[in-house]
């Protein structure tokens, strides 16, 4: 990952807002907000931590185009080459009929494409990590909200984000190595 | 304008909260959690009890069907198709509701839909599971189902891709596995949760389902737009399903089958006994779990109005279905339509009527939909209707064809019977397992839909 660091900060927060507060204030003085851990979703998040839009939809895409494709060719295939039925003289390359299955197996790839795009983009499974050693960390699936952030090197510039931590109403603060 | 009506006092809905003010992110995790963490009550344990001995009269019966043959239901030379196929289709029907409550009304955006799509969408696992069964139980040599699949046979041949048990076969398989993918998805941050609560042996259970899951914003990107894409393709994917199932009939040649209506009303039929059964589960679950906070009466009362208007768009299907053989004027049309009320079955098919067409009009008074009761009441009717309807189409069709000479009546044997309720009694089984084990409502969403609420 590209967000490694040797020491991080990880700084608790017990709503939304206040996490959302401090990652702007963070990033506004000039620190590194690397990531947050959260119950939900929290808006606008993203966008202070620079993350870009998701790519998930492309291999959705590919694998959805690529099985419909697919399951039409076989059909076709089988139908006019490797079994032809004459049922009643309709047309061996039925294609309105040849549609149907091609949509259904579509959107079952398109699904199982994306799932696993979410395990490869997410680093999943993984199942234990560094931030798990503080055992705070568990309420970040419950009602806790952390910031995770980049400790500066410099002692100065470390007091400065502790204290500007601690103004935008963070319960914890901490320092974990890598 | 009837429809419109219905949804006239919608607007003051919305100004009501779908979640307590009081409750919090901490609350809904306490209430979610707690009847896992805590060991099954004696209620758990009796419903249990009962719905693993009809799980295992089921068993048997599949056992004697196998080994006897489907000579043991009550088809005849004429009637050919039986409970089986009415079981599939209603199954499949009651399936599509979970789907219609994870996917359309998220892409509609219906925030109160939150906490109640977990358990619908494990509604539509089980239930879609136990129909794709009942194709194979119909077949005389069901060990051949795998037929149907194309796959490089030693014989040489390949599906006979025009006909609508392949593409059953292909709508079943696709629904039933994007809907276990769709589901997990959408349990994944929740079995995180689950596995920081636990503690033990059920820790290391949670810890390994929930794949290390840390509610990363970095993984929160991807995990909500994969969400959204997925709701997306699900709701053309579930309207598909069911439409196939509705050209099962309408490819065909049989007056009383051969209608165009048939795909759409075989979906809107599809939705109306689905909620009705994610009334029943809802109304079980909320009071077994103590989860009132949760699911309140306003879910309620908005399922309450989609089943009225269900019934609405079902008495016009009915309707159009006579109004198309009269003015299409063909004999065996007409007949069917004076055999639907004059013939065998005439006390079934009006009792059909009552259920689905009659009985939720009582939900257009805001004091009906107020008590969970008359809720209730509608939705077994309806439940009850939409399985009449199913099989009242194989049995008017299959009896009274072009040949007065081939006219038969079907009479259900016991065997039928267990296979119309041993499945009911395995789904319930199904679900309470999964109470137990899963979380019953989605606590990411909820908490969204709380703080969301908060500001609003």
């Amino acid at each position: 990952m590209s967000a490694r660091v040797e020491r991080a900060m990880i700084a608790e927060f017990g709503n939304p807002d206040a996490l959302s507060d401090a990652a702007r204030s963070v990033c506004n003085e000039g620190f590194r907000a690397i990531d947050a851990l959260t119950p939900c979703p929290v808006e606008g998040l993203e966008e202070t931590l620079g993350l870009k839009q998701s790519p998930i939809r492309w291999p959705m895409l590919i694998a959805g185009v690529g099985a419909a494709a697919f399951a039409y060719w076989l059909e076709w295939w089988s139908s006019v080459f490797a079994y032809p039925i004459d049922s009643g003289g309709r047309p061996l390359h039925s294609w309105p009929v040849l549609l149907l299955v091609p949509f259904e197996v579509g959107v079952l790839f398109a699904g199982l494409a994306g799932f696993i795009a979410l395990l490869v983009l997410c680093g999943l499974p993984r199942l234990n990590h560094p931030l798990f050693d503080w055992d705070a960390v568990e309420r970040s699936t419950d009602d806790r909200y952390f910031l995770l952030m980049a400790a500066p090197e410099n002692e100065n510039d470390n007091d400065r984000l502790r204290r500007l931590l601690s103004d935008a109403r963070a319960l914890r603060i901490r320092e974990l190595s890598a | 304008m009837t429809v419109v009506s219905a949804f006239d006092r919608a607007p003051a809905l919305e100004d009501v909260p779908v979640l307590p003010r009081a409750i919090d992110d901490r609350a809904i995790t306490d209430i979610v959690c707690e009847p896992l963490l805590r060991p099954a009550g004696k209620g758990w344990w009796i419903a249990f009890i009962i719905c693993s001995a009809g799980t295992l009269a089921l068993i048997y019966g599949i056992h004697l069907l196998f080994t006897v043959g489907i000579g043991i239901f009550g088809n005849n030379t004429s009637v050919v198709w039986g409970f089986p196929i009415a079981n599939y289709v209603w199954w499949i029907g009651l399936g599509n509701a979970g789907t219609l409550i994870s996917s359309l009304l998220l892409l509609t955006r219906q925030s109160w839909r939150a906490t109640i799509s977990r358990f619908a969408e494990a509604m539509t696992l089980f239930a879609v599971s136990i129909a794709g069964l009942f194709p194979i139980f119909h077949l005389g040599r069901p060990l051949y189902f795998y037929w149907i699949a194309p796959y490089p046979a030693t014989m040489h041949v390949w599906p006979q891709w025009r006909s609508a048990l392949v593409w059953d076969f292909w709508a079943v398989l696709s629904y039933l596995t994007f809907s276990v993918v769709f589901w997990y998805v959408g349990v994944l941050p929740d079995l995180a949760t689950a596995r920081d609560r636990s503690r033990g042996a059920w820790q290391k259970v949670y810890g390994v389902a929930a794949l290390g899951w840390r509610g990363s914003a970095r993984h929160w990107r991807h995990y909500h737009r994969l969400q959204i894409s997925l709701a997306a393709l699900a709701t053309p994917l579930v309207c598909s399903v069911h439409s196939i199932v509705g050209l099962d009939f309408a490819a065909s040649l049989m007056p009383g089958w051969r209608e165009p209506i048939f795909p759409p009303y075989f979906v809107v039929g599809a939705m109306y006994s689905g909620f009705a059964l994610v009334v029943l589960l809802a109304a079980t679950i909320t009071y077994g779990l103590g989860l009132q906070a949760l699911i309140t009466a306003r879910h309620f009362e908005a399922m309450a109005k989609i089943i009225l208007m269900a019934s609405i768009v079902m008495g016009l299907s009915y309707l159009s279905e006579y109004f198309a053989a009269w003015y299409g004027g063909h004999p065996e049309d007409r007949g069917m339509v004076a055999f639907e009320f004059t013939g065998a079955y005439w006390q079934v098919y009006a009792g059909m009527l009552f259920c689905n067409v009659i009985a939720p009009q009582i939900l257009w008074f805001p004091r009906m939909r107020a008590s969970l009761a008359v809720i209730i009441g509608v939705s077994f009717a309806v439940l009850v209707g939409m399985w009449l309807e199913r099989i009242l189409i194989v049995w008017n069709t299959l009896s009274h064809t072009f040949m007065p000479s081939m006219d038969r009546v079907f009479f259900p044997t016991w065997w039928d019977w267990l296979f119309l309720f041993g499945p009911m009694f395995f789904f319930a089984w199904l679900f309470l397992l999964f109470c137990r084990v899963a979380p019953v409502v989605p606590m990411f969403e909820a908490r969204e839909l709380r703080h969301k609420e908060a500001e609003g």
